[in-house]
Order: structure tokens, then C-alpha cells, then sequence
């Protein structure tokens, strides 16, 4: 049970629980909606974004526990971040996740985000945790839809399509 | 003795030496039946509650099929020597077992396919498109799989044709009177699954035939997860067309069988074109081989049809009965268990169920519940199983879903429990 404690650590479970910043954005510039077919979850990421900065931010959907609460901690982590650095964020996370970024021992802006570094045990939860932050991607591009079925076995961010 | 003899004899001995009975069912006897079933999957003895998905395979059929790949591999109906006709014989005589396993009158109205998703869709291309035009209907029911629903919504579209669809109740049973008032001088065929995959249901699957035939209206019953729970006869049933899945009923993926009347199937296009399935080939014109090969073009998947074959003997070793009875004993212990515990809805309580226990647990996602089980060693499905009308209908995103087999036993439904009590805890 030690890998399942270390995904569902208590930050996760209490996100899920009290998902922040979920709300849709009347006031919104952009938004886009992520859809995973496999498993039905689906979530809309609101962006407000001023001077290319992202001023505000929402989500609202359903899903597991795990892609509730990174869509919460994303929402915590992007707010007031230029657009450059949303998507820096993006890319760190979207390594990480795919166990291309050793979080520990190479520099980045993660910080609190790293406890989603436990998914990379759970390959079919992978996404889960990533459909979020592709989203955002999607959202930043201006693009209205991501699906994770478009990103490929290990979510090639290269292959995203609109 | 010319070869062709000398095959048939072969064939029926085949058919007769695996057919030895057991006298009782013995659960633990059986487990060692699948070797699959005694390893350990983090750290605990696996339970394997995901059969609706893919039930395990018995030694007996993995040794069938080595067996083929070692001594009689060679392509079927075409060599005049020896190889391509021991493989010939054993395909053809795993045919037969199909036969007498659906009871079917004859063993060409069984056509080998991948799996019920390609039946379906062989029916759909061959009947389907010959039979249905703009304006006719086709019936469908709101707890089919997507490989019910979709190939008939496709060839409405072509055709411009209507899909209508029998609701169901809120314990997951379809409602006949609505049904009987959906057939109409449009409908041109019935599909139903005979067992509901995501909630177990039995459907009254004679009597929804009888309704249709009053009308004169052939029905394509999906029998893939009643096949490894129920005997089966499509002549008492009086099945148009009936399909099954090997890889739901203990034999190797890319087999299965559409069952259709002799007259249905011969009207029929073919499904695919090439090899196999042609009597002359010239540029101007080709005319079709008899069933069943007008149907089954190109090489099969030898080794897998004949694996079926060999899950047909296993199946006919046991005491089915009894094996039912098991099943039946495990489907009610876990109903019980599961509903006693405090946050957890059963979805799919009809009266007559096989053993299939979908849930759900408030505030957790079945997906979270899914995880959580496999780091017990306890594989379930999580998700829509493939049957998102019936999730709209119960107004969720998905269920957990625990489906027996008879190998499994007593102490493995205790285990889920467990599992269960502490998603809860961990979410609580």
C-alpha cells in the first residue's frame, strides 16, 4: 500500500474534496474543454488572461480524485503567471508525469505540484493527472477542445491537436 | 481411405474424446484449472473480478492451442497436404463443437469471426445494408453495449433509416409493453444483448424474440456475456442471429461465432471480399462460395477458433449446473455484502441476474475505487463499460464493476469487501 499512499496523499484527497477556484469564469477571454473518451471525464479550464498575464482562472467538470485535484493545484499554481510561464509549467509537469523529468534533481518551478510526481507508478492514471494541464495548453493556444484519445499512448504534448 | 474421410472420422473422434463429465463442482479443484489465477499482484494473491471484461483461460485450452502452433500450424481449406489438413480438420471440427454448443442445426450457420464487435458489424454490412432502406427501423435496447448500438446508428445514417431504442426501468430491466409498441411494419430487425454486461441483467430474451416474430421481424441477439453464465440453444430460443465472444467464455481473443439461420445467412452479401470466400474469380464477375466460407474471408485466427473449441470442451467437463449454482451463491453474498455497507448503491438489481455486481461509492470516483483495489490485488473494471446510455440513465459517470466467474470463490468476494471498506476509509 506504500505506492497508493503516495498517490493519494492527504493535499490530494483534500482537493478533491474542496476543489479551489471551481467555478466557471463569466468573464473569461478563453476557455477549452479536455475529454478523455477512455474513462468519460471531462473538464472545462477557464482562462482570464490581461497583458499576457493569466489574471484569473476556473475549472468545473467531472472526474476521479486525481485529475479534480490537479485541475485544483493547477488552478492555484498558473494564477498570476505570465502565459510563457503557465506553459513552462505545462511542460515540467507533462515530464514529469511521464517520468521524463527527475523533479528532485533537475531545476523547475513545480514545487507543490511535485506530488503528482506518485502517478508515473499508475500508468492508466497518467493521464488523469495531465488532461488539466493539456487543457490549459489548449486554452492558452486558443483552441476550444483537447481530447487525451489526440496525445497518444504517453501524451506526446507534440501531438496535440485542436 | 481418401483424406477427406479420414478427416471427417478424426474430426468426430475429437469431438467425442474431450467430452468426459466431473460428477460434482469443486471450486479449488477448478482454480488449478488456470494457472493465471495463482500469482500475486502487488504484494497479494490476485483476484481476478474483471471476466465480463475477459475471463481467463484453462490449461487445457492453452495447451490445444500450443498444440496446434506445434504440430499442425499450416493455413486451412487449401493445402492437399497433410499439415493443411490436420489443421482443416481441427478448425472445422471446432466449428462443430460450436454447433453443439449453441445448438445449432447445422454447423455451417456458425461463421468464425474475431469477436461479437466484428458479428455485429458482419451482420450489419451483410444483412443490414441489403435489408434496411429510408424511412424502416431498427430496434435496439438502452442497456447495449456500443457494439450494438453504433454499427446499427451507422447504417441508419447511410440509409436514412431509424434507430428506436426500449427503455429500461431503474433496476436495469428492459420494459416489454414499451418494446411491443415500438415494432411496427418499419422494423426490419431487433438487437439485443441476451445478458447486460454493465449490470448483469437476464433479459426475457425468448420472449422479446416471440414479440418480434409475431411481426414477422428477425432478431440478432449479442450473446457475449451470456455465453460464459448460460446454456444456450438458439433453436429453443428461435435466434435469427446469436454471437458470442471467445475471450468472454475461456477461450483466446480474435475468436467468436455469429450464429444465423441457413435462410438468413445465405440471402446475406458477403461481409469482406477475398480469399476463401468465392466459388470463380475473373475480372468480369466472381461468384461466392456456400456458407459458411462466403462469409469468412481470408485466413482466421486458426489457433484461437480452435482454443474456443477446446473452451467448449472444458465448459461441457464441468457441471454447468452446478457451476451455476456457484456463481448464483457468489452473486448473492456479494449483493449482500456490498449494499450492507454505508455508502455504497448497487447498479443494476433486476430480478434475474448473472454474476455481475456493479457499483458505486458516494464521493469516490470509480476510477479511484478501481486503483485502489488493484494495489489489493484485485482487478475490477472501473469505467462506462462500454455502455454510456446506460450511465446516462443511472445519471453517473461510471460504476466499479466486479463480474465472477465460477473459479472464483467465497473468500474472493471477502477480499473486495475489505477493499471496498478501505476506499472508504482512505476517502473519508
Amino acid at each position: 500500500m506504500s505506492e497508493l499512499s503516495e498517490l493519494y496523499q492527504q493535499v490530494i484527497l483534500d482537493h478533491n474534496k474542496k476543489p479551489r477556484n471551481y467555478r466557471k469564469l463569466e468573464d473569461a477571454t478563453q476557455h477549452a474543454e479536455g475529454f478523455n473518451p477512455l474513462c468519460g471525464d471531462q473538464l472545462m479550464v477557464y482562462l482570464r488572461v490581461e497583458d499576457g498575464v493569466v489574471a484569473d482562472v476556473g475549472f468545473e467538470g467531472s472526474g476521479c480524485a486525481i485529475s479534480k485535484a490537479a485541475s485544483s493545484m493547477m488552478t492555484q499554481a498558473v494564477k498570476g503567471k505570465t502565459k510563457d510561464e503557465a506553459e513552462r509549467l505545462f511542460e515540467e509537469f507533462h515530464r514529469m508525469v511521464t517520468g521524463e523529468l527527475d523533479e528532485e534533481q533537475t531545476p523547475n518551478g513545480l514545487g507543490r505540484l511535485k506530488i503528482f510526481a506518485g502517478v508515473r507508478e499508475f500508468p492508466a492514471r497518467v493521464k488523469c493527472a495531465s488532461l488539466p494541464w493539456h487543457t490549459l495548453h489548449a486554452a492558452l493556444a486558443g483552441e476550444v477542445s483537447t481530447s487525451t484519445e489526440n496525445l497518444g499512448p504517453d501524451i506526446d504534448a507534440d501531438r496535440v491537436s485542436a | 481411405m481418401t483424406v477427406t474421410k479420414m478427416a471427417a472420422i478424426t474430426e468426430k473422434e475429437t469431438v467425442r474424446e474431450e467430452s468426459h463429465r466431473s460428477p460434482a463442482f469443486d471450486v479449488e479443484r477448478v482454480r488449478e484449472d488456470f494457472p493465471v489465477l495463482s500469482q500475486t499482484v502487488n504484494g497479494n494473491p490476485l483476484v481476478y473480478l474483471d471476466n465480463s471484461a475477459s475471463s481467463q483461460v484453462p490449461q487445457a485450452v492453452i495447451d490445444r492451442g500450443s498444440k496446434y502452433l506445434r504440430e499442425e500450424h499450416s493455413n486451412i481449406h487449401r493445402g492437399v497436404h497433410y499439415l493443411s489438413q490436420r489443421a482443416t480438420t481441427a478448425f472445422e471440427g471446432a466449428r462443430e463443437k460450436v454447433r453443439r454448443f449453441l445448438n445449432a442445426r447445422e454447423a455451417r450457420e456458425c461463421i468464425f469471426v474475431r469477436g461479437c464487435t466484428e458479428g455485429v458489424n458482419l451482420v450489419m454490412h451483410g444483412y443490414g445494408r441489403k435489408f434496411v432502406s429510408a424511412g424502416d427501423e431498427i430496434v435496439v435496447s438502452e442497456m447495449e453495449h456500443h457494439a450494438n448500438i453504433v454499427p446499427w446508428q451507422m447504417l441508419c445514417e447511410e440509409k436514412g433509416a431509424r434507430l428506436r431504442v426500449i427503455p429500461m426501468n431503474d433496476a436495469g430491466e428492459l420494459l416489454l409493453d414499451e418494446y411491443e409498441a415500438l415494432l411496427n411494419e418499419r422494423t426490419r430487425l431487433v438487437c439485443v444483448m441476451h445478458v447486460s454486461n454493465a449490470l448483469g441483467t437476464v433479459n426475457p430474451i425468448k420472449e422479446i424474440v416471440a414479440r418480434a416474430h409475431k411481426q414477422g421481424i428477425p432478431v440478432l441477439i449479442d450473446g457475449a456475456q451470456a455465453a460464459p453464465h448460460l446454456k444456450i440453444d438458439v433453436q429453443d430460443l428461435d435466434a435469427d442471429f446469436y454471437i458470442i465472444s471467445g475471450h468472454k467464455m475461456f477461450a483466446p481473443t480474435g475468436s467468436g461465432v455469429v450464429y444465423g439461420k441457413a435462410e438468413l445467412l445465405e440471402k446475406m452479401n458477403p461481409f469482406l471480399g477475398g480469399g476463401d470466400m468465392i466459388r470463380t474469380v475473373t475480372f468480369e464477375k466472381t461468384t461466392y462460395a456456400g456458407l459458411p466460407n462466403k462469409l469468412e474471408a481470408g485466413t482466421p485466427a486458426i489457433a484461437s477458433q480452435i482454443g474456443l473449441g477446446a473452451a467448449i470442451d472444458y465448459l461441457n467437463s464441468l457441471d454447468r449446473d452446478a457451476a451455476h449454482a456457484h456463481e448464483q451463491e457468489l452473486l448473492r453474498y456479494a449483493t449482500e455484502k456490498l449494499s450492507g455497507i454505508e455508502g455504497v448503491r448497487i447498479i443494476g438489481t433486476a430480478r434475474e441476474k448473472v454474476s455481475v455486481v456493479s457499483f458505486v461509492i458516494e464521493g469516490v470516483h470509480p476510477h479511484d475505487v478501481g486503483t485502489i483495489l488493484d494495489q489489493a490485488g484485485i482487478a475490477v473494471r472501473a469505467g462506462h463499460h462500454c455502455a454510456q446510455p446506460v450511465m446516462q440513465h443511472f445519471k453517473i459517470p461510471a460504476t466499479a464493476r466486479a463480474s465472477f466467474a465460477f473459479y472464483n470463490t467465497k473468500d474472493e468476494v471477502d477480499r473486495l469487501v475489505g477493499a471496498v471498506e478501505k476506499v472508504i476509509e482512505v476517502f473519508s
